[in-house]
């Protein structure tokens, strides 16, 4: 019965085909800083599995952010860990990404033909910061505050377009309402978008040209 | 019993922790959705409306007002509760205590005296002195405080039950 099943989709969607080449490519021997990029996909979709699951209470408003905040860590049932979650894999996934970042440049895998995917790496690395710069302001306690205070000023010391890019992140001179939104709509929308996508061609490239062999002596 | 392959015990291994972790995981977030749904706590409190000895005349309205406070998450909202207590005898204990709010869609009714009717202002729903409806849309009479107390000090306090 569920041969027959089974057979029927396979006919249609052919993920075995899909299995043997995604799941089953020939891999180079073994070697652990090689599992660091699923390591960094992992926590990526765990990072997005619990940020969905915060915006269930949180609010992206002066008035209530903090609340909502305290409310998930001390009202709900099992919000300390979701948030906790999402909280320390944010910081994990930047070690994470940075250490993969680190083995791929020590055994010089970003060489012909991968320059594109370090290319492509070297962007999932800035989109990963950025998502940890836009999530840091979000509880909208005085650390968020100041921090922000202090990383938007920094951007604003870029020659003359400092000042625009501080109005830009800023939605304006101050820190405000407007500041926390667009915040929020840079780390729940716009930032996974571009993650996501990077991560979608990060991937069909190692898929195109395997992975490196770990290099021996004479290369 | 077959020798177990290290590409099987692999497998195996990689699917038990895999369910292990995604359970410990999976079954928290249900409850962490569902949370608010399970707070079936009912609030209830006796409520201090006024001295009985202030309320004389038998068989008038003496309108009454109180407020209380909802935690819904991280915001609190006020409500505001009225009505009306009539005595219908000299006795302290022979009262009828109605609540203001209207039977058909929860605005406030007004007692007018010159007819000895509660008037609802939204779609012109009437009740006698008793609650009854007299008059409009009201599926029901106006609700009772049926359970009321008087304090020591002569303060009349009523049951007040939420949700």
């Amino acid at each position: 019965m569920w041969k027959k099943i089974f057979a029927w989709l396979e006919e249609r969607l052919g993920l075995n085909d899909l299995q043997k080449s995604l799941l089953e490519r020939p891999e180079p021997k073994g070697n652990w800083w090689n599992t660091l990029g699923s390591a960094s996909l992992f926590l990526f979709i765990l990072q997005g599995f619990t940020g969905i699951f915060l915006t269930v209470y949180y609010t992206p408003s002066p008035d209530h952010a903090y609340d909502s905040v305290q409310y998930i860590m001390s009202g709900v049932a099992f919000g300390w860990l979701v948030r906790g979650i999402h909280h320390w894999g944010a910081t994990l996934m930047v070690i994470v990404v940075f250490i993969h970042m680190l083995r791929v440049f020590a055994t010089a895998s970003f060489k012909y033909p991968r320059e594109l995917t370090w290319i492509i790496g070297v962007g999932l690395l800035v989109a990963t910061l950025g998502m940890g710069f836009t999530g840091y302001l979000l509880p909208w306690n005085q650390r968020a505050y100041w921090a922000t205070t202090v990383g938007t000023q920094i951007a604003g010391t870029v020659p003359l377009i400092g000042e625009f890019i501080l109005k830009t992140l800023r939605g304006g001179p101050d820190l405000s309402a407007l500041t926390l939104q667009r915040f929020f709509a840079g780390h729940i929308w716009m930032l996974p978008l571009v993650l996501a996508g990077l991560i979608g061609a990060h991937l069909y490239l190692i898929i195109r040209h395997g992975e490196s062999h770990w290099p021996k002596k004479e290369d | 019993m077959a020798e177990l392959s290290r590409r099987d015990f692999m497998k195996a291994a990689v699917y038990f922790i895999g369910g292990l972790v995604g359970v410990s995981v999976g079954l928290p977030s249900i409850a962490y959705l569902i949370d608010p749904a399970l707070d079936g706590a009912t609030k209830e409190a006796w409520i201090p409306i006024g001295k009985l000895a202030d309320m004389t005349e038998i068989n008038r309205p003496y309108p009454f007002s109180f407020t209380r406070v909802q935690v819904n998450g991280w915001e609190r909202t006020a409500t505001s509760h009225g009505g009306f207590v009539i005595r219908k005898s000299e006795d302290p204990n022979d009262l009828l205590i109605i609540n203001s709010r209207c039977t058909h869609l929860a605005c406030t009714v007004n007692w007018v005296e010159d007819e000895r009717v509660f008037a609802c202002p939204c779609h012109d729903a009437s009740f006698d002195a008793q609650g009854a409806v007299l008059d409009g849309p009201p599926p029901r009479p106006l609700d009772r405080y049926a359970e009321f107390r008087v304090s020591e000090a002569g303060v009349l306090e009523i049951f007040y039950k939420e949700g």
